[in-house]
C-alpha cells in the first residue's frame, strides 16, 4: 500500500471537566491512516469521540478546557500537524485540508452572502482578486449543484433550503481543492431524498477532484453506502478497523455487532421486519468516567474476568495483510465464547 | 382500511391551514396560508399501529397535534372510539384527554428542568383525580418499572437523565392516566441507534401489554416498517399513499413513496439497489405546485401535462392500497 496522506498515532485529546476537578478522555489513544482519494467511515455513537478526533486533526479543539496530550501525533504530508507554528497550519487548514459540518444553518455567517463565504478561503489561501473570487464562488456554486449560479452567489444563507446551504458548505470547503474532506455528519440534519442528493454529489465530486474523505456518521447505511474502510469508536478509542465489505460481512467487536443489530432495516425480509430488535443494553458512559478493563464490558452480553481486569489492544483479526482487520476485544484470543446473542429484555 | 366499526382512531377530511406571515417587523400584506394539513383521512384499528411519513414541513406533525386539539383543526372530524373531539367543550375534552396521550420527539425540550420525575408524573394524576399522596408514589414507582427505569430515578431532574431515560419518562408520563391512543411523534429520533432499539422494544412491550393505539410519527421509514401495520406516506399537507405496511414496502404505487424508499441507505455495503434520487427541494406548502404536488420533482416517465394541471384523487389502486396518482396503475 501506499503512503498514508494522513497519519493519526495515539491521539489523546482530554478536556478538564466543568467542576475543574476531573478529566474527560474524549479521545484517548486513537490511530488511523487515511490514503489518497480514499472515504474512511468513521462511526459511534455520540459521546464515544469521533467529532473531537475530526476536531483535533484541524486543531480546533478550543484550549483550555481541551488539550492534545504530549506524543499524540498527527502527520499529514510529511510534517507533524500538532507541532507546526499557527502560520503553518492556517496554510494547510481550510487549503489543504477542509472540513464540513452537521449543522449548515449554524455554520454560515447570516450577515455575508454566500458567495462571499465560497470565495474567502481563496482570496485568503490563492490571493485571488474580488472579480476572480466571484467568478470562482459561481463556479463552485455550479459545481454543488445550485440552480442559477450566477444569481445564487448573492443570496444570503436565509434564503436557501437545508440541502442547498448544505451544498454551499461543500462549496466553501472545496474551493481550494483540498486533499482531505472531513465531513463530519454532513447528512444527519437532512431529509433523505436531499440526504441521497448530499451523498451522490460527494461521491461525484471526489472522483472529479481526487480528494479523500473522512466521514464521520452514526448511521451505519450511510457508511457502507459511502466508505471504503470504517473505523469504529466506542468510548474514546477505535474498537474495531476493517475495509467496508469485511466490517458488515464479519463484524468481530460486540458493540460493533450490537450496533448493527441495533437498527431496524429497510431490507429485513417481511417475516423479520417486526419483532423486537437485538440491541445493545445500557447507554455510552461519560468521559470522566470510562470502565476499567475493557470500556464495553459493562454492556458486553459475553464478558468475562479478563475484560473486567485487563484492557483488550487492538488484535489482529487475520484477514489479508496484517493491519487490515483489527478488533480491541479479547474475544479474539477466545473465539468459543461467543455464543447466540439474547434479545434484549 | 376505511371507517369500520372497529377503528378507535377515525380521521375524517381534516384540514388546518396557518395564516401566511407578514414582512419583517409584521409590516407589510400576509404571504399565502400555509396549507400544513390538507384535506388527510384515515383510520387507526384498537391496538394497532399507524407509521404516518414523510419529509419536514410535510405536515405530519401537524396532524398528530390537530386530532388531539393541541392546534384547532380548521374543518374536519376526528373521532375516538365514537367521540367527535372537535365538537367538545374544555370540560369534556380535558375528560377525553385522559384516553389520548402524546410523546414528544425532543426528550430535552419537553421536560420541566425545575420538576423532579416524581412531579412531572404527579402531574397527570393529580389533574385526572386518579391518585395522589402514597398512592401516587407506589403509582409513579410502577411506572418508571414499566418504563425500564429504577424507582429510584423518581427524585431525579431532567438534567441528570440521558436522553433514553428521559424519553422513558415522556412515555412514563403519557401513560399515566391510562390513555388507550397515543400519538407518538418521532419519539426516537432523537436518540442514538443503541438507545433506540431499546425504546422501539419497550414501545412494542407497551403496546401489547396495554393493548394501545399507535399513531406513529417519523420521518425513518424502516423505523416504521418495524413499527406500523398500516402506513401513510404525505406530502405538501396531502396523504399520497396509504397502505398496510408490507404491501407498501413491497409494491409502493406512488412515484414518492418509490423514491422516498430508495433513498434510504441500508446497513449492507452489497446490497444493489437502484437509487432514485430526486431533484430540487420539497416545495414551499404556502405555494403548493397546481395538479399533482409531487410533479415537479416527480421522476415518473409518464409523467405529462395531466399532472401538472390536474390533481390526482387518493384512490384504491389495489385491495387496500390507495394512492394519488394518476399512473399509479404503472408503478416506478
Amino acid at each position: 500500500m501506499t503512503e498514508p496522506l494522513l497519519r493519526v498515532r495515539d491521539l489523546k485529546t482530554y478536556f478538564v471537566t466543568e467542576h475543574g476537578s476531573g478529566t474527560a478522555r474524549a479521545v484517548d489513544g486513537v490511530s488511523f491512516d487515511l490514503h489518497a482519494g480514499e472515504t474512511l467511515g468513521l462511526v459511534g455513537e455520540s459521546g464515544c469521540g469521533k467529532t473531537v478526533t475530526s476536531l483535533s486533526v484541524l486543531r480546533l479543539i478550543p484550549e483550555p478546557p481541551g488539550h492534545i496530550r504530549p506524543g499524540s501525533f498527527i502527520e499529514f504530508a510529511g510534517r507533524n500537524l500538532l507541532t507546526l507554528a499557527p502560520r503553518e497550519l492556517r496554510a494547510i487548514r481550510g487549503n489543504q485540508i477542509a472540513m464540513i459540518f452537521q449543522e449548515p444553518m449554524t455554520s454560515l455567517n447570516p450577515v455575508f452572502t454566500v458567495g462571499y463565504q465560497i470565495a474567502e478561503a481563496a482570496i485568503v489561501h490563492q490571493r485571488l482578486s474580488r472579480r476572480a473570487a466571484r467568478t470562482r464562488a459561481i463556479e463552485m456554486l455550479k459545481l454543488v449543484g445550485i440552480p442559477d449560479p450566477a444569481q445564487g452567489v448573492d443570496h444570503y444563507p436565509h434564503q436557501m433550503s437545508g440541502g442547498m446551504r448544505q451544498r454551499v458548505m461543500i462549496a466553501m470547503a472545496l474551493v481550494c481543492h483540498p486533499k482531505v474532506l472531513i465531513a463530519d455528519e454532513p447528512t444527519t440534519a437532512l431529509d433523505v431524498t436531499i440526504q441521497a442528493q448530499i451523498l451522490e454529489l460527494l461521491e461525484r465530486l471526489q472522483a472529479e477532484l481526487g480528494m479523500a474523505i473522512m466521514l464521520i456518521t452514526h448511521d451505519l447505511g450511510v457508511v457502507a453506502g459511502s466508505a471504503d474502510r470504517v473505523v469504529v469508536m466506542y468510548a474514546g478509542q477505535v474498537v474495531e478497523q476493517a475495509p467496508t465489505p469485511e466490517l458488515f460481512a464479519r463484524p468481530l467487536h460486540p458493540y460493533t455487532e450490537g450496533l448493527l443489530a441495533s437498527v431496524p432495516r429497510l431490507d429485513a425480509p417481511p417475516a423479520r421486519a417486526r419483532g423486537r430488535l437485538h440491541g445493545i443494553p445500557g447507554q455510552v458512559p461519560a468521559a470522566s468516567d470510562w470502565p476499567g478493563g475493557c470500556r464495553f464490558h459493562p454492556r458486553c452480553p459475553y464478558a468475562w474476568d479478563r475484560c473486567r481486569d485487563e484492557e483488550p489492544p487492538l488484535l489482529d483479526a487475520g484477514a489479508g495483510e496484517p493491519g487490515t482487520h483489527t478488533v480491541r476485544c479479547w474475544l479474539l484470543t477466545e473465539p468459543q465464547r461467543r455464543t447466540a446473542r439474547a434479545p434484549l429484555p | 382500511m376505511t371507517s369500520s366499526a372497529a377503528a378507535l382512531v377515525d380521521v375524517q377530511g381534516l384540514v388546518k391551514h396557518f395564516p401566511g406571515e407578514r414582512g419583517a417587523f409584521g409590516l407589510g400584506r400576509p404571504r399565502a396560508v400555509v396549507r400544513a394539513v390538507d384535506d388527510v383521512s384515515f383510520a387507526i384499528a384498537s391496538g394497532q399501529t399507524l407509521g404516518l411519513v414523510g419529509e419536514s414541513g410535510c405536515g405530519k406533525s401537524t396532524v398528530g397535534r390537530t386530532i388531539l386539539r393541541l392546534i384547532e383543526p380548521d374543518a374536519g372530524r376526528v373521532a375516538i372510539d365514537g367521540v367527535n373531539v372537535l365538537t367538545l367543550g374544555g370540560r369534556e375534552l380535558r375528560a377525553l384527554r385522559r384516553r389520548m396521550q402524546i410523546v414528544f420527539q425532543d426528550p430535552y425540550g419537553s421536560l420541566n428542568p425545575r420538576l423532579t420525575v416524581r412531579q412531572t408524573l404527579a402531574e397527570p394524576l393529580a389533574i385526572h383525580h386518579l391518585a395522589a399522596g402514597a398512592d401516587a408514589g407506589r403509582r409513579i414507582a410502577a411506572l418508571l418499572e414499566e418504563v425500564g427505569l429504577d424507582p429510584g430515578f423518581a427524585k431525579s431532574y431532567a438534567h441528570e437523565l440521558s436522553g433514553g431515560q428521559r424519553q422513558r419518562v415522556g412515555i412514563a408520563r403519557a401513560l399515566s392516566v391510562e390513555p388507550q391512543f397515543l400519538v407518538l411523534d418521532e419519539p426516537v429520533s432523537a436518540l442514538d441507534v443503541s438507545v433506540q432499539a431499546q425504546v422501539l422494544n419497550l414501545l412494542a412491550d407497551l403496546q401489547q401489554r396495554r393493548r394501545l393505539t399507535y399513531l406513529f410519527i417519523a420521518h425513518d421509514l424502516a423505523v416504521v416498517k418495524h413499527v406500523a401495520d398500516h402506513v401513510a406516506v404525505m406530502y405538501l399537507g396531502k396523504i399520497v399513499e396509504r397502505a398496510p405496511g408490507p404491501q407498501l414496502y413491497a409494491a409502493p404505487r406512488h412515484p414518492y413513496t418509490t423514491s422516498l424508499l430508495s433513498a434510504v441507505p441500508v446497513p449492507d455495503p452489497k446490497a444493489q439497489r437502484p437509487r432514485i434520487v430526486l431533484t430540487g427541494d420539497v416545495p414551499s406548502p404556502a405555494q403548493p405546485p397546481p395538479g399533482c404536488p409531487f410533479h415537479p420533482r416527480c421522476p415518473h416517465p409518464k409523467k405529462d401535462a395531466r399532472c401538472r394541471t390536474e390533481p390526482p384523487a387518493l384512490r384504491e389502486v389495489a385491495p387496500g392500497q390507495l394512492a394519488a396518482c394518476h399512473y399509479a396503475e404503472e408503478p416506478l
